[in-house]
């Protein structure tokens, strides 16, 4: 992170609003976040959090009728929202990738492996038939696949998932991006292969110095792999902060409740209860008011209400949305909450 | 002391209240177009059964002062070669046309709703011949076989009577059968075996009130169908005889004029036309536009 | 693959015999003697006999239908009475316009089906969309034969444009004497076609694979065009098979609007004279051309798409 150069991926105020006919609901209120060249930032926060959302939004690909309404995305400088069409397709080829959660589903099943990689390779890197082909190859060698000359020529559907997520990767890093989107990559799959496709993101990190933004309701996947991680509920960005200072020194009270409803091996054999937060999520339609997680806080206070949600920095590169600290003991015992009735 | 707290937690209620439904039953709740394509088939219905009252002129009620004039406020549709109001002979072959319509469409699908109920709930040999037989009449084109059916029977009314409906019950016992099969997978079904049920009332009693509704909905489309099959018959000159009117007939008859007489071939058409748009408007919107895409 | 096929092509043998049993019967199933019918109530009995033993009616049941299998199998279609010469001869001088109607008609149905149909999912629910909706309700309520008499009117009689009846081959005569009643009979279908596509696409349309290639900045008409295409081809495929038969049925009316010598009015006409023999063959033939070409749009959906091929169905 030298300083004078722009950071790789810089979001700041990202609000996306849909039409619904329930009135205008906002799935982003609030969000900023930063990644840097060869960094890995996770973004963690459960469904309806909007962190999807947000992923999306670098590559401006939010499906109709939602709608970027405020704020910034800059890549390395460059505003992104301000992109035209063919610019926009430029920066989707050769700047970003992106990877999803299905590995099924974002195959185009009627086309073989090999043809879908060549089409980019050709497409956008403008290699010749013969060696568009030699290329997909070297691709799919690279994240792993064994035999990739007979592999290639098979339809998605004959492979397994974790592999798909690789034919996944390859694809999306065939022109060599230098950052990565990855929604949910893993949460499809089982927990070794798991393993396997986080290993390879980690792999492409280092190797390549692309940086990754990986997104997932999963800690333990965050804490394998990520440099820094923000937390994302309700729309906003509550917390952000190096991967080792979120586990050890969590500053929002939702990153805690998150963390200790973490089961632990130790407890096995003992039953002990485990720690939940309390309450939904919030209406997307009726956000409460002040601090958006205050309904379910075990540590708010009167005035919870009436904050605005911003981030404050806390420490070096440590930043919180929740001005109630320290959090000594909970100011609320776990009786009902107020805002949403139990 | 663990699990047994967590499921004794009430769960959260969701932010919003449910409304109570609004009285005024089925018909308040159509959509628009179902309103308005129901609106349409209800006057033609009408204008059909009360021809003999509203029609101004008799079926065949001759004129020849009065020949080949184009429409006017005494005759709306003007007159034909022999002196004929286009407009009462519309209303009459209305009449017909729509009658026929309704009993080559309606018995059909009890037939074929029935029989499609039954082999698929069976399954098995009973469902694998029926399925076979109902292919079969369903690659037959339609037009083709009822006029096969009239070259054996000869024209008139009796050979769309007998022709049409061969064929019609075979649609709705393939979409009988293909629901039916989809629909004793599902719990209330599965629930009649395990009340020990008679699977004859399973099937009358519970299957097929839901397997109608698809096919009612299909109906206004077969409708639009069998009329459009009678036109044509009749204008071949296979439907009913002379003097009887038929909507195709009198078209066909225009056809001679067609330039200089254009509204004898033109404005009846244009009812069939009325015709096919209210009946498509209402199935349209019962289904939400999805019944043609998945049906063709 | 070959299973598949396998498959498919014994279904299609089975429906085609299905199809011969049903045609056999329809001389069989005349109230009254068909012989006398056709010859006229008036003929000496002597003549009556032999024609009934040379069509072969004076045998039993099941000899009759072997002999007719045989026949139909070999392409002996008898002979027509009112007509004097072989059936097989005479359906081949009328298949040409007939085929031409209907190959024209399908074609015609595709080139405006297909673009109305993307561009109505391209942007749903717009004011394109709902036009393009209420004009299929129009078309598909609009009988054949009146479609067909308004075109002859407005572009045959009143503009002048193209004649309206006869036929002439070649393609300059084809354009001339067909585009009229192709565009009859293609209207409706077209209907067909936008309303299916449309669904079809807009499905596709949704998929993450589309996400996901326009992720990898892929252009958007190659996007569209080719992969979402892909996917849709095969439901246009599916409705054109499946609709051979209404366009059978719509050249029998189309060929009397614009007195085209074909097929269909050479049926109506076997029915006006009660030739059986010619009702039969005739209808045998729609019935094949249905199957055989159901059974074409199903191989032609295996090679477009793997996953048909390997599931084996």
């Amino acid at each position: 992170m030298s300083a004078g150069t722009a950071p790789l991926l810089k979001i700041e105020g990202l609000r996306v609003e849909f039409d619904t006919p329930h009135g205008r609901v906002a799935g982003v209120r609030d969000a900023g976040l930063t990644v840097n060249a060869g960094e890995i930032v996770g973004l963690v926060g459960e469904t309806g959090s909007g962190k999807t959302l947000a992923c999306r939004s670098v590559m401006r690909l939010i499906p109709f009728p939602g709608r970027i309404t405020a704020g910034s995305v800059e890549f390395e400088g460059r505003d992104v929202l301000a992109m035209r069409p063919r610019e926009l397709r430029e920066f989707r080829a050769h700047d970003v990738g992106m990877i999803y959660q299905d590995p099924f589903s974002s195959l185009n099943p009627v086309f073989r492996i090999a043809h879908q990689l060549t089409e980019t390779l050709r497409a956008n890197l403008g290699l010749g038939k013969a060696q568009a082909h030699a290329r997909a190859l070297e691709l799919l060698a690279d994240v792993g696949i064994a035999d990739p000359e007979r592999r290639a020529l098979s339809y998605p559907h004959e492979f397994s998932g974790g592999m798909r997520q690789r034919v996944m990767i390859a694809l999306a890093t065939a022109s060599q991006p230098r950052l990565l989107l990855a929604d949910e990559p893993t949460t499809a799959l089982d927990v070794t292969t798991q393993a396997q496709i986080l290993t390879l993101l980690k792999q492409l990190n280092q190797e390549r110095g692309m940086g990754v933004l990986l997104v997932s309701h999963d800690f333990g996947v965050i804490a394998q792999v990520c440099d820094r991680v923000a937390v994302m509920y309700g729309g906003y960005i509550v917390e952000t902060a190096p991967v080792e200072v979120i586990y050890t020194r969590p500053e929002h009270p939702y990153t805690r409740g998150l963390l200790e409803s973490i089961p632990r091996i130790e407890s096995a054999g003992r039953a002990t209860r485990l720690p939940t937060i309390r309450g939904v999520p919030p209406d997307p339609t009726e956000p409460p008011p002040g601090c958006v997680f205050q309904p379910r806080c075990p540590y708010a206070q009167d005035g919870c209400e009436k904050v605005t949600m911003a981030l404050e920095m806390v420490g070096p590169g440590h930043g919180t949305a929740c001005p109630v600290r320290p959090f000594t003991t909970p100011q609320r015992p776990e009786a009902a909450p107020t805002g949403a009735q139990v | 002391m663990s699990a047994i707290d967590l499921l004794s937690e009430p769960a959260a209620p969701g932010a919003t209240t449910v409304e109570a439904p609004r009285s005024g039953g089925i018909i308040r709740r159509l959509p628009l177009e179902a309103k308005i394509g129901a609106g349409i088939l209800l006057v033609l219905f009408l204008a059909g059964l009360l021809a003999p009252l509203i029609a101004p002129y008799g079926q065949n009620e001759l004129d020849f002062t009065n020949i080949f004039s184009g429409p006017s406020a005494s005759h709306l549709f003007g007159t034909d070669g022999a002196g004929r109001d286009v407009f009462s002979r519309t209303l009459y072959a209305l009449r017909l046309d729509l009658g026929v319509v309704l009993l080559v469409t309606y018995p059909p699908l009890v037939v074929g709703v029935l029989v499609g109920a039954v082999a698929g709930y069976f399954g098995g040999l009973v469902d694998a011949i029926v399925a076979r037989i109902v292919d079969t009449m369903i690659a037959f084109p339609f037009m083709v076989l009822v006029i096969a059916v009239i070259a054996i029977v000869g024209p008139g009314i009796k050979g769309v009577l007998i022709g049409v409906p061969i064929v019609a019950w075979a649609l709705y016992a393939r979409l009988a059968r293909s629901e039916m099969l989809v629909l004793r997978e599902q719990q209330f079904m599965l629930a009649t075996t395990a009340l020990g049920y008679s699977r004859w009332r399973a099937i009358f009693r519970h299957a097929v009130p839901n397997l109608l509704r698809s096919s009612l909905i299909y109906s206004t489309l077969d409708m639009v169908v069998n009329l459009l099959l009678l036109a044509s018959l009749a204008y071949l000159g296979l439907g009913a005889q002379p003097p009887n009117a038929e909507l195709g007939s009198i078209i066909a008859d225009g056809q001679s004029t067609l330039l200089s007489a254009w509204w004898i071939a033109t404005l009846p058409g244009l009812v069939v036309v009325l015709f096919g748009i209210g009946a498509g408007l209402l199935g349209d919107g019962i289904s939400d536009g999805k019944l043609r895409g998945r049906l063709q | 693959m070959l299973n598949y096929l396998i498959r498919r092509v014994a279904l299609a043998v089975v429906v085609l015999f299905g199809l011969l049993v049903a045609t056999f019967f329809i001389i069989h199933l005349v109230p009254g003697d068909p012989v006398e019918i056709v010859l006229g109530g008036h003929a000496p009995p002597a003549q009556i006999a032999s024609v009934r033993h040379q069509l072969g009616l004076d045998r039993p049941l099941l000899s009759q239908f072997g002999l007719y299998l045989s026949r139909m199998v070999q392409g002996h279609f008898g002979v027509s009475f009112t007509l004097g010469s072989p059936v097989g001869q005479i359906i081949g001088q009328r298949l040409g316009p007939s085929a031409a109607l209907i190959g024209y008609g399908m074609l015609l149905s595709v080139l405006i089906g297909v673009p109305l149909a993307i561009f109505a999912a391209l942007r749903p629910n717009r004011w394109l969309d709902k036009a393009i909706r209420v004009g299929t309700t129009l078309t598909f309520a609009m009988p054949g034969f009146w479609l067909g008499l308004m075109l002859a009117l407005i572009f045959g009689l009143e503009l002048g444009w193209f004649p309206v009846s006869g036929y002439s081959g070649g393609i300059g005569g084809i354009f001339r004497t067909l585009t009229l009643p192709a565009l009859a009979l293609g209207l409706a279908l077209a209907g067909v076609v936008v309303r299916t596509l449309r669904s079809s696409l807009l499905e596709v349309l949704q998929s993450e694979y589309i996400e996901a290639a326009r992720s990898r900045g892929l252009s958007e008409l190659r996007v569209v065009g080719k992969h979402a295409l892909r996917n849709s081809v095969m439901n246009t495929l599916t409705i054109l098979s499946v609709n051979v038969g209404f366009l059978i049925g719509g050249t029998v009316v189309i060929e009397q609007v614009f007195q085209i010598p074909g097929l269909g009015s050479l049926l109506v006409e076997a029915v006006e004279k009660r030739d059986y023999q010619l009702v039969q063959t005739l209808a045998l033939l729609a019935g094949s051309a249905v199957v055989l070409a159901s059974l074409a749009a199903d191989l032609v959906q295996a090679t477009l798409d793997p996953r048909v091929r390997l599931a084996g169905r």
